[in-house]
């Protein structure tokens, strides 16, 4: 499916998505109330059958911190990437698809842990990286590491 | 039924038991909290960041060439194709187009790469099963293959041979003789790896049906490369997304539909095999022409996000850059093979013996830098 | 029984260095001396020390030997710098442990961690003495030698069960039971296997053992029921002694080093030594029983060929003998990938195990036809 029919098909079932490309690459944004049943969607539908979840990062855009899922269809062969950007800056949440791939659990893992998103759903969300007890997550852009005297900046 | 005779619960049997940050298995300081039922392994827990280094926080500070010499801090063991996949990233969103025999040699590198990596990991592997002697195999042949490493890029493990827009320098003369001798070597020697652990009875039994991944679940939790196509997913970057020079050579993606750590076993030594084939493919025809391409000193991505995917020993490696346009990216996400890869074990433990275990774990051929980064 | 004993008359006694002589002189020289009790006090004081720096030694030049051995089949050159071919290496190792300090875990039981080491190498000194060197040199010939060491040798798992209990390290202790689970299971081969050539001999002396093999070695006068006893015994014996596939009680891969990890220093090395000397101890049992010992190479009625035999001293046939069945076991060890628990116990209880009784049966119908060469 093109990039243009991905398009289309998402479209009519989440109105609220928007969509931009770049690279040859489809970014569907969209808000953390309609994630989850936007990649269920994604997944299980017939036409689109995106199965491969071949990435899951954690990004700090200043405005809002959120996820991108990077998905492929292993069959159809199209590739998709999925923005969710929630409203709050310093607590983040969004539901987490471990239900959908099981390997996202401990990407999900660090993105908690790096990024401080909340999974709500997650069956056992820690830091994956980091101390139990560290303070504050370190990807973040407003994050000054103390002890560490050596800014790379 | 022990519950029938003393009055203890199953559950009370159980003990935690700590396999690493220091395991002679664990191939590094990867920790796992292993919850055991005498020989049995209840379940898993897997605790990374004992070697987190924050490379994707350093790579937010650092320019694009810099970001190549921590990519090969990653997966150390397919370091070149690490490198590469940052190149053709900035390549790719600069709109260079480089000269074909970067593109050779670049590939060459990569496979070179890959057999090494494979050498080790059936040394290692073999260790893991309690065979000490593969070891002191695998590093023998590797030898050669860093040799030629270092004859070209001055460095052994760790080349940072490529820059983006090209290589560092151009290939040292004796590199296509060396190759060559190298692969009329590597035919002799790799059939007695088959000899000393292929055929051998006791290594069967010790691996087949042992951690039998599904291809469903293997799509499911992301396996990729070896341990991904021995259960029939044909996940070959190389195949799909065809980038260097492999658009120009004939190789076959090898699946295997068992799944299990034999299969994992199987395909990796097969793909010693394909390696050789492709390195014999293009290492006479490398083509004259310029080892790098004309750039500006400064490299400064166009404002967007970008995402490379390469085929790296393991598995899929991928970079995600969002540039801003400033000369350091904005963020930079590495997508490890690894991290996948080991979010398995928790699924192919249960109900194994602490052996089966250890086997599973060395046929996911885990690089512990390449789950922490 | 009649059959056997003409064989043992009848066979030719070319017996040229005979030790018992020069036992017997001292003997007669020390009773000469002192009256009896104190004879044997100092006979028993006299044994001992000989048998204790023979145990060193042997220690030394196995440890070597392993090392050489090791380093030839992983194409390498191994220990090469102290001492010319490095051969003093493993004393320079010796000197290092010694100097090691003596770690013990905070919570660990300290007499039994302490008496664990003792124990298993008291157990493998038990052993040494049932064994003939050449004739006239044994500490310990009596009548049911084989019992004996049977016995004594099995009290050595005791040792390594104290170890991996009162090391209070859970791979200790997992180590310990899989050794011990695997040597009360194995000993049932090896018995069987060494039963196998009781019925040849028709005695349990080691002394008899040897001497009826002085018209050939049982490995071929007994030929099939004897090869199949001594590759069961091989297979056996090595899981016994906790080497080379069967090495699961340390299993470095899985339990870092299994029932002596907590160990360090010269209780680490008593360890290690009493590993080096069981297996010196399995393989002189295997020469003795299986290739006749200190006994030359005799072929039935040759009387030229096997009297120019007899020439080349005893020793020299019985650590030959002895150093090719330790070649093997180390060759096992440095090429099998290791079994798990399960397969191993499934190794002997399902194959080695009827494979023997029926083994047994076949080795006295046999003898009872008298079918055996000789």
């Amino acid at each position: 499916m093109t990039n243009e029919q991905l398009k289309e098909t998402i479209e009519k079932k989440f109105d609220k998505a928007t969509f931009d490309e770049f690279k040859g690459m489809l970014n569907v944004t969209v808000k953390p109330e309609d994630i989850h049943q936007l990649l269920d969607y994604l997944k299980n539908e017939n036409g689109l059958k995106f199965d491969f979840l071949f990435s899951l990062t954690g990004v700090d855009w200043s405005d809002s911190i959120g996820i991108i899922y990077h998905l492929e269809s292993v069959e159809l062969k199209h590739v998709i990437a999925v923005k969710c950007k929630p409203e709050s800056r310093e607590n983040p949440i969004i539901p987490s698809v471990t239900d959908l791939w099981a390997g996202a659990e401990m990407h999900e893992d660090e993105a908690y842990d790096l990024f401080g998103i909340n999974f709500t759903n997650h069956p056992n969300l820690r830091r994956l990286m980091m101390d139990e007890h560290w303070n504050g997550h370190p990807m973040r852009k407003d994050y000054v590491d103390k002890i560490n005297i050596i800014d790379l900046g | 039924m022990i519950e029938a005779i003393t009055g203890i619960k199953d559950s009370e049997q159980e003990y935690f038991i700590n396999m690493g940050p220091q395991h002679p298995s664990t191939h590094g300081v990867l920790r796992l909290v292993v919850n055991l039922e005498g020989e049995i392994v209840k379940s898993l827990v897997p605790h990374c960041g004992y070697i987190h280094r924050g490379i994707e926080k350093m790579c937010e500070k650092d320019t694009y060439q810099q970001v190549i010499h921590l990519t090969d801090r990653l997966d150390y063991l397919s370091a070149h194709i690490n490198n590469e996949a940052v190149c053709l990233l900035v390549e790719n969103a600069l709109e260079v187009e480089v000269s074909d025999r970067i593109k050779y040699i670049r590939t060459i590198m990569a496979e070179l790469n890959r057999i090494a990596s494979h050498q080790l990991w059936w040394a290692a592997f073999g260790m893991d099963m309690g065979a000490l002697t593969t070891f002191f195999y695998g590093l023998r042949d590797r030898e050669y293959i860093l040799n030629i490493f270092e004859q070209t890029t001055g460095g052994r493990l760790l080349q940072s041979y490529n820059r983006p827009g090209g290589l560092m320098n151009d290939i040292h003369p004796d590199f296509v003789k060396k190759i060559k001798e190298f692969i009329v070597h590597f035919r002799k020697k790799l059939p007695e790896y088959d000899e000393l652990l292929t055929g051998n009875v006791i290594f069967h039994n010790r691996t087949r049906n042992i951690g039998t991944l599904t291809r469903e679940n293997a799509i499911n939790y992301g396996v990729t490369g070896p341990s991904g196509r021995a259960s029939n997913f044909a996940c070959d970057v190389r195949k799909k997304y065809p980038y260097s020079a492999y658009d120009k050579v004939d190789f076959k993606e090898i699946l295997f539909t068992e799944g299990d750590s034999l299969a994992r076993y199987q395909v990796r030594v097969a793909e010693m095999w394909e390696s050789m084939k492709i390195l014999e493919q293009l290492v006479d025809g490398i083509p004259e022409g310029p080892f790098m391409m004309k750039m500006k000193p400064v490299i400064k991505l166009p404002v967007g996000e970008y995402y490379q995917r390469v085929e790296a020993a393991r598995g899929e490696f991928g970079v995600y850059v969002i540039s801003t346009g400033e000369k350091n990216p904005y963020r930079v996400k590495f997508r490890s093979p690894g991290l996948a890869n080991l979010s398995t074990l928790n699924h192919l433990s249960p109900n194994v013996k602490i052996a089966d275990l250890v086997a599973i774990m060395g046929s996911l051929d885990l690089v512990i830098p390449d789950i922490d980064r | 029984m009649n059959i056997i004993s003409q064989v043992t008359d009848s066979a030719p006694k070319y017996i040229i260095y005979d030790f018992g002589i020069l036992t017997s002189r001292i003997h007669e020289w020390l009773s000469s001396m002192m009256n009896t009790t104190w004879t044997s006090v100092v006979e028993m004081v006299l044994i001992g020390v000989v048998f204790l720096s023979f145990y060193a030694l042997v220690g030394l030049i196995l440890v070597y030997a392993e090392r050489k051995v090791c380093a030839f089949i992983q194409c390498r050159l191994g220990p090469m710098r102290v001492g010319p071919w490095g051969i003093f290496q493993t004393i320079a190792d010796f000197i290092k442990l010694l100097m090691k300090e003596l770690l013990i875990t905070r919570n660990a039981d300290k007499f039994l961690f302490n008496v664990a080491p003792f124990i298993v190498i008291i157990a493998s000194f038990l052993a040494i003495g049932t064994i003939p060197f050449a004739k006239g040199i044994q500490a310990l010939d009596f009548n049911v030698g084989v019992l004996y060491l049977m016995s004594v040798s099995s009290l050595g798992v005791l040792g390594i069960l104290l170890a991996g209990w009162a090391s209070n390290n859970k791979y200790s202790l997992i180590g310990a039971m899989r050794s011990g689970a695997q040597i009360v299971s194995y000993e049932l081969s090896v018995g069987l296997a060494l039963m196998v050539v009781v019925i040849f001999a028709g005695s349990m002396q080691f002394s008899e053992i040897v001497q009826s093999q002085a018209t050939g070695w049982w490995i071929w006068k007994g030929h099939i029921p004897v090869i199949i006893a001594f590759v069961i015994f091989m297979i056996a014996s090595t899981a016994e002694t906790n080497r080379g596939p069967f090495d699961l009680a340390e299993a470095e891969s899985e339990l870092t080093a299994g029932f002596h990890t907590e160990y360090s220093g010269i209780k680490f090395a008593f360890f290690f030594l009493a590993e080096y000397m069981n297996m010196f101890i399995i393989a002189s049992i295997a020469a003795t029983v299986f290739f006749g010992g200190w006994m030359p190479l005799h072929f039935g009625n040759f009387a030229a060929f096997n009297h120019a035999m007899d020439y080349i001293p005893p020793f020299v046939w019985f650590f030959s003998k002895t150093m090719f069945v330790i070649f093997l076991m180390m060759w096992f060890k440095w090429t099998f990938p290791r079994l798990r628990i399960d397969q191993l116990l499934t190794l002997e209880w399902k194959y080695l195990l009827p494979i023997n009784l029926v083994n047994v049966v076949l080795a006295a119908f046999i003898v009872l036809m008298g079918w055996y060469l000789i």
